[in-house]
Parts: structure tokens; C-alpha cells; sequence
């Protein structure tokens, strides 16, 4: 599985990282930092995280 | 008559709302038929953007379809199919065309609408709700027109954000003390108006529209204002009268449902979004209407599990729905973050920044007693990671009340 987050249209909301923590984290300057292939059990979470998105900034592939 | 659609479960509402919903129905295990209706012409579209980058010309509106899941491929969309009666006794929905339709389980996201002032007249008015509404308001925000937005809620405050950065002359009109005050108590809310005043917008806050002119405004202390164009920021109305026919429920404010979401405790249908009017036990027994981007996830969660076990005859979760609120805005290149309900606190106390500068990052968090019901952050990314580190500590449910 791939995760593919478009960082020119990202801004930091954060909401990804409540949805799945084990795949995304804010640093300290509230910037996103993410795993981009997590392991396959991590499925459902990244697609809620691509839910939750409020800019629609995250693809789920593979 | 055309009849259609004996089985499955029909979606009225083909927005944010009603794709999650479909999602999620898949997510719970229902193979059957899903036909979503929808009165727009378009697929889901995302509505934050459209007070913000659409409005600004900053993005497309082609790029704020909603990405679906590949689960949903096989729903059937019916677009630009109005709903206009709905019978929960018989299992039928009536469309604008004539048609009906039969289903098996039924979900409502029908969502709200702006509400307009009472009275006639005025310059071009506006409203902001659709990608068609953007685009009107859009095209009139040519640097130095004069905007007069009436209502200062969070639409209220983007588009004179968005409006004045687009070099148009604002001005704000509304009953209230502070800009969003209701959201954000009194203290944030001032330091936001202060934000916007430092950037050139007016405000005549406490004040009440009372006649349009083709000029623009008499206020109720008299004073005259002048416009190009005039924005409704006053509020929505949920999109219910389609229920009305189905004795016994309750519509007064959205569709009233119980801790699972069932509307009037009817099993196979259940509410979803901005129009669902549900009691959240993180905040006590009373229902509300909560309209922020991210309930309609969280409510067709649970709807879907709700739905889905009536239909199949499985064990229903017994937890009730209880999302954590949340929702932000951004005004200007400043992000307000809100996680909680500080809407319902009794004080707010300010964690970080200074209220009186121009800039720099603010948190406050509410309390309702003694407890921390709500966080607020406005500024930059670093504000947003505050709150957040907050977020933990409203996750907890209150003890029952004995
Ligand atoms: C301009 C704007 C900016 C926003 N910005 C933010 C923000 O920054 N942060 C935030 O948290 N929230 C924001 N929101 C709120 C958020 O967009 C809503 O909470 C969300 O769209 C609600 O989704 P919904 O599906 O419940 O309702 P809606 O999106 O309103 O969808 C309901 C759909 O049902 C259709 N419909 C209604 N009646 C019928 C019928 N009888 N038959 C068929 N179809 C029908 C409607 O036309 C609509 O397409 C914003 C909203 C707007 C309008």
C-alpha cells in the first residue's frame, strides 16, 4: 500500500494524523511529516485519513 | 407510474453527507442497492473552498469533486433529482418529476440552505452555499467594489476575508458583540475582529439591517451605508419540508434522531450531516444541529452501522454517537481551529499569545464548570499543532449523571 499526499495542496489541518497516528505526525512547527508505504494492516486507517482530509490531499493506492 | 428501486437503500442528499454515508454502508457490510438523489447537478463537491480559494480564484471548482471510494462504484446516481415527498410508513419517496421510488432503508442528508433576509430589494444579493453561488459572488469581486456582508458567523467572516484580500472595500454588519462570537466566547472573537480591522475591514457590530436600498443599507441606528453588493451571511435552514408528509416527526430544527441516529425511532431510516438533530452524550441529553465539515463523516459512521444491522438483522453496536466536534476557518492566511464545544462554556482562558497584538498565535480553552469542554487556536500552522496537542484531553466522556 502507498500513501501519496499532495504537499503543494496540504495545509497542515492535521486531521490525519487523529484518523491514523501510526501514519502521519504534525512536527513541531505543526508541519505534516507521514509514512508514505505503511504496512497493509494500516489499510483502514489511511482511508480514513484520506476521508478526513479537508483538502482532499491524500491518495490511498496499491 | 414509473416505479423503480423496490430494494436497497435509497440516499436523499448526494453531498458530503450522503457519499460518506454510501461509504460506509459498503464499510458495514450492505452488498444491496444503493440509489443516492441528489438535487444538484454535479457529483459531491467539497463547500469549504467556496468562501475561500474558489471564491478568491485561487482554485478551480472542477478540483473540488470529493474523492470517492471505489467501494461506492456501483451506486446509482441520480443527479438533478429533486426529492419532494418522502412516506417512512410505506417505504416510498415521491421526486419533483412524478416518479417514485421504493426502498428498503432510507437516509436523510439533505443538509440546509442560507437563510435571506426578510426583505425586499437592495443591491445584487448573494448568498454562499453552492459552487454556482461562488462563482456569482466571484465574478462581483473586482478590487474597490464596496461588499457589505450582513452577518459576521464563520461564512460572514470568509467572504470579507476573501473580499478584502481581492482589494474590495468591506464592511460588516451584525447584531452580536464580536464576530463569531457564538463560537468562540467573547475574548477570541474580539481578537479576531481586531485582525480584520488591522486589514482594513469595518464593522458596525450590534446593528441590524432594517431597510435595503438599490444603494445598500439603512441601519437601525440610521446610518447609511453604500455597496456594489450585498452578501446574506445570516444563518441556515435545514432542507426538511421533503419529510413533512411522515406524521409524528419532529422537525423543528433539522430532523430530530436518537442517540443512533433513527429518525422518530423509525429503524430503517436514519439522518446524517448538517440537517441531523442528534443528542451527543460528551455534552448532556439535549439535541443539536451541528454544522461542521467533519459530522457528516462521523455521523454516517454510526447511521450506516445503525442501518445496516435493521436491514440484515445483526446486533446493533450499543454505544451511542458521540463525535468529538471540530472545525476550523480561515480568514486572510490565519487558520482558526476549533476542537470541543466552546459554544457551550460558561469562560474561556487564554493559554498562549497576546489577544491585543496584530499577529502571533492564540489558544484559549473553555471550560463548563470545571471542566475543559472546548480549545480554540488562531495564527499560523504552529496554533493548529496546539490545539491539537489539547485534543486528548476533550476525548473523555463526562461520569453519568446518578
Ligand atoms: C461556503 C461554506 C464554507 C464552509 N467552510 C467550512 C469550514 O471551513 N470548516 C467547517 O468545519 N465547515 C465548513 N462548512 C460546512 C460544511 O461544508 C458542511 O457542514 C457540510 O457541507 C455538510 O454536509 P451535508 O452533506 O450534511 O450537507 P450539504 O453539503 O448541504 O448537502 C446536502 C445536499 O442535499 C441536497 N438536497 C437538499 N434537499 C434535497 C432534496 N429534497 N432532494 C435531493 N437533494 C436535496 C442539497 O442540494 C445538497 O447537495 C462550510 C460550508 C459552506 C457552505
Amino acid at each position: 500500500m502507498r500513501v501519496i499526499v499532495d504537499l503543494d495542496v496540504c495545509q497542515d489541518h492535521g486531521q490525519c494524523v487523529f484518523a491514523a497516528p501510526d501514519i502521519f505526525r504534525l512536527d513541531e512547527e505543526g508541519r505534516l511529516a507521514y509514512v508514505d508505504s505503511p504496512d497493509a494492516a494500516l489499510r483502514a486507517d489511511a482511508e480514513d485519513a484520506a476521508d478526513v482530509c479537508p483538502l482532499q490531499a491524500i491518495r490511498v493506492e496499491g | 407510474m414509473e416505479r423503480t428501486g423496490r430494494t436497497g437503500i435509497a440516499v436523499v442528499g448526494a453531498s458530503l453527507g450522503g457519499l460518506r454515508a454510501a461509504e460506509q454502508l459498503r464499510a458495514a457490510g450492505w452488498h444491496g442497492p444503493i440509489t443516492l438523489f441528489g438535487d444538484e447537478p454535479h457529483l459531491p463537491y467539497n463547500r469549504p473552498p467556496l468562501s475561500k480559494a474558489v471564491l478568491a480564484g485561487h482554485a478551480l471548482a472542477a478540483g473540488t469533486e470529493l474523492r470517492r471510494r471505489p467501494s461506492v462504484e456501483d451506486v446509482e446516481w441520480r443527479l438533478g433529482a429533486a426529492v419532494s415527498a418522502a412516506d417512512l410508513m410505506t417505504h416510498t419517496l415521491t421526486l419533483t418529476d412524478g416518479s417514485v421510488h421504493m426502498y428498503e432503508g432510507l437516509v436523510a442528508a439533505t443538509g440546509v440552505r442560507p437563510r435571506r433576509l426578510p426583505m425586499p430589494g437592495g443591491p445584487p444579493r448573494h448568498v454562499v452555499r453552492t459552487l454556482e453561488d461562488s462563482a456569482a459572488l466571484a465574478a462581483g469581486l473586482a478590487a474597490g467594489a464596496r461588499v457589505l456582508v450582513i452577518g459576521s458567523g464563520f461564512i460572514g467572516c470568509e467572504v470579507a476575508a476573501t473580499a478584502r484580500t481581492a482589494g474590495c472595500v468591506v464592511t460588516v454588519v451584525a447584531p452580536e458583540t464580536e464576530p463569531m462570537v457564538l463560537a468562540l466566547g467573547p475574548h477570541l472573537a474580539r481578537a479576531l475582529r481586531r485582525r480584520h480591522e488591522a486589514r482594513g475591514v469595518r464593522f458596525h457590530m450590534g446593528r441590524l439591517a432594517t431597510e435595503l436600498t438599490p444603494e445598500g443599507c439603512v441601519l437601525d441606528d440610521g446610518t447609511e451605508l453604500r455597496a456594489d453588493l450585498l452578501v446574506e451571511a445570516i444563518g441556515s435552514l435545514p432542507n426538511t419540508e421533503w419529510l413533512a408528509a411522515t406524521p409524528g416527526l419532529d422537525l423543528t430544527d433539522g430532523i430530530l434522531c436518537d442517540a443512533h441516529l433513527r429518525i422518530g425511532g423509525i429503524p430503517h431510516a436514519v439522518a446524517v450531516g448538517d440537517v441531523a438533530r442528534f443528542p451527543n452524550p460528551r455534552y448532556g441529553p439535549v439535541p443539536r444541529r451541528v454544522e461542521h465539515w467533519s459530522v457528516p463523516g462521523d455521523t454516517a459512521r454510526h447511521a450506516a452501522r445503525t442501518l445496516v444491522a435493521t436491514l440484515t438483522g445483526t446486533p446493533r453496536d450499543p454505544a451511542p454517537c458521540a463525535p468529538l466536534p471540530s472545525f476550523w476557518s480561515d480568514q486572510y492566511t490565519l487558520r482558526l481551529q476549533s476542537f470541543g464545544q466552546p459554544a457551550l462554556a460558561d469562560r474561556s482562558e487564554l493559554l498562549e499569545g497576546d489577544p491585543t497584538a496584530p499577529e502571533g498565535d492564540l489558544l484559549y480553552a473553555y471550560y463548563q464548570g470545571p471542566r475543559l469542554i472546548g480549545v480554540a487556536a488562531l495564527g499560523g500552522p504552529t496554533a493548529t499543532a496546539a490545539a491539537a496537542r489539547h485534543r486528548p484531553h476533550l476525548m473523555t466522556l463526562p461520569e453519568p449523571v446518578t
